[in-house]
């Protein structure tokens, strides 16, 4: 099978009070063995998933928020943040990890792999994959 | 089950991984070698502890493809690839490297 | 009677708070916890209703190591949420007569 398709995963819960946002870091990291294209959305409380300074420790939990930061090194580098969830939220852009990848093309420049998507542009995203997962 | 280094009893899954990855320690890793008739060299130790220090920062195992690349980027070419890492670790460089290492099975290993 | 009311589900997925708010009244505490959490951060979607309740003499606390886990800054928290650990949880409990889990 060397036809190419578009993997779209919807993010739309907190991490730690349930289990979906852990399981579905761990399917992007397994799926990208099969080298489709993989674009991440991250939207209602998808969007805590990314903030930075997480700290497990009182909570007794792994702090899995640090694996985002190796999906460049799986070449998961379209990682979209839909910039209503974030407002609703009191949240911005500055909140998040900062996610980047190595582009293998440009002589391994490190580029951004996030990018800020209104309603708009997410329903394109949406509309464009070939096969959508929801956690 | 449990492993014995000096004296002391390191408890390990049925497959011989270490249950308790902060009790890792070199001799435990020699020791985890040795119950796979390996020995551990420079070369081993090379990819042992780059294991070890990925895993400290992103909290997983990486997969043979990003392990081979990313060897490749810190120890040059001749060592990123998987006729090298095989040599090493011939059950396989993410799943055995990664026993020795003290850290859980990779993710989607396979 | 005194209720101490727990909420862990996110005021953004549930109605969880929104129902806790309109049933907790004076002399009752609030304690986010677990998701429940995001809802005490300043400038969201639920924002008004908590100073609604505090209007009302509703008391608010969230717990700190919940915040931690999540990487919500405990300086942006609405003004007059107190932060408490899981001591300050038992604390809680031990205080009111009662407690209600809105889980």
């Amino acid at each position: 099978m060397s036809v190419t398709k578009k993997f779209v995963y919807i993010n739309r819960k907190a991490p730690y009070g349930t289990v979906y946002a852990l399981e579905s870091l761990e399917v992007v990291l397994i799926g990208a063995a099969f080298e489709q294209e993989v674009q991440l959305v991250f939207v209602d409380d998808g969007v805590y998933q990314l903030t930075k300074g997480q700290s497990t420790e009182g909570v007794g939990m792994k702090n899995f928020s640090k694996t985002y930061a190796a999906l460049g090194d799986y070449d998961v580098n379209q990682i979209y943040v839909d910039e209503q969830s974030l407002k609703e939220r009191g949240l911005s852009m500055d909140d998040l990890q900062a996610l980047t990848y190595e582009d293998e093309d440009d002589d391994w420049a490190e580029k951004s792999s996030m990018q800020l998507v209104n309603r708009e542009q997410l329903a394109a995203l949406i509309g464009d994959a070939d096969v959508l997962l929801n956690f | 089950m449990a492993l014995e280094v000096n004296g002391k009893s390191y408890e390990v899954d049925e497959e011989g991984y270490l249950a308790n990855l902060n009790e890792w320690n070199p001799e435990v890793a020699a020791a985890l070698a040795a119950s796979d008739d390996a020995e551990l060299t420079e070369s081993h130790w090379e990819v042992i502890n780059f294991l070890r220090e990925y895993y400290e920062e992103y909290q997983i195992a990486p997969a043979v493809r990003v392990l081979t690349k990313a060897i490749g980027k810190r120890l040059g070419k001749d060592k990123g690839n998987s006729k090298y890492l095989y040599e090493l670790f011939p059950y396989g460089p993410a799943k055995q490297a990664c026993k020795y290492a003290g850290l859980p099975k990779p993710t989607g290993c396979v | 009677m005194s209720t101490l009311h727990t909420v862990n589900k996110s005021p953004f997925e549930r109605n969880s708070l929104d129902t806790c708010l309109s049933l907790a009244g004076n002399g009752s505490t609030v304690l986010l916890i677990e998701d429940g959490v995001a809802g005490a951060l300043k400038n969201t979607t639920a924002t008004q209703s908590i100073s609604d309740a505090m209007g009302k003499g509703v008391k608010f606390a969230v717990l700190g190591e919940d915040l931690s886990a999540r990487g919500l800054p405990a300086d942006r928290i609405i003004d007059g949420i107190s932060v408490v650990d899981y001591t300050g949880f038992v604390q809680l409990a031990a205080d009111h007569d009662n407690v209600q889990s809105w889980l």
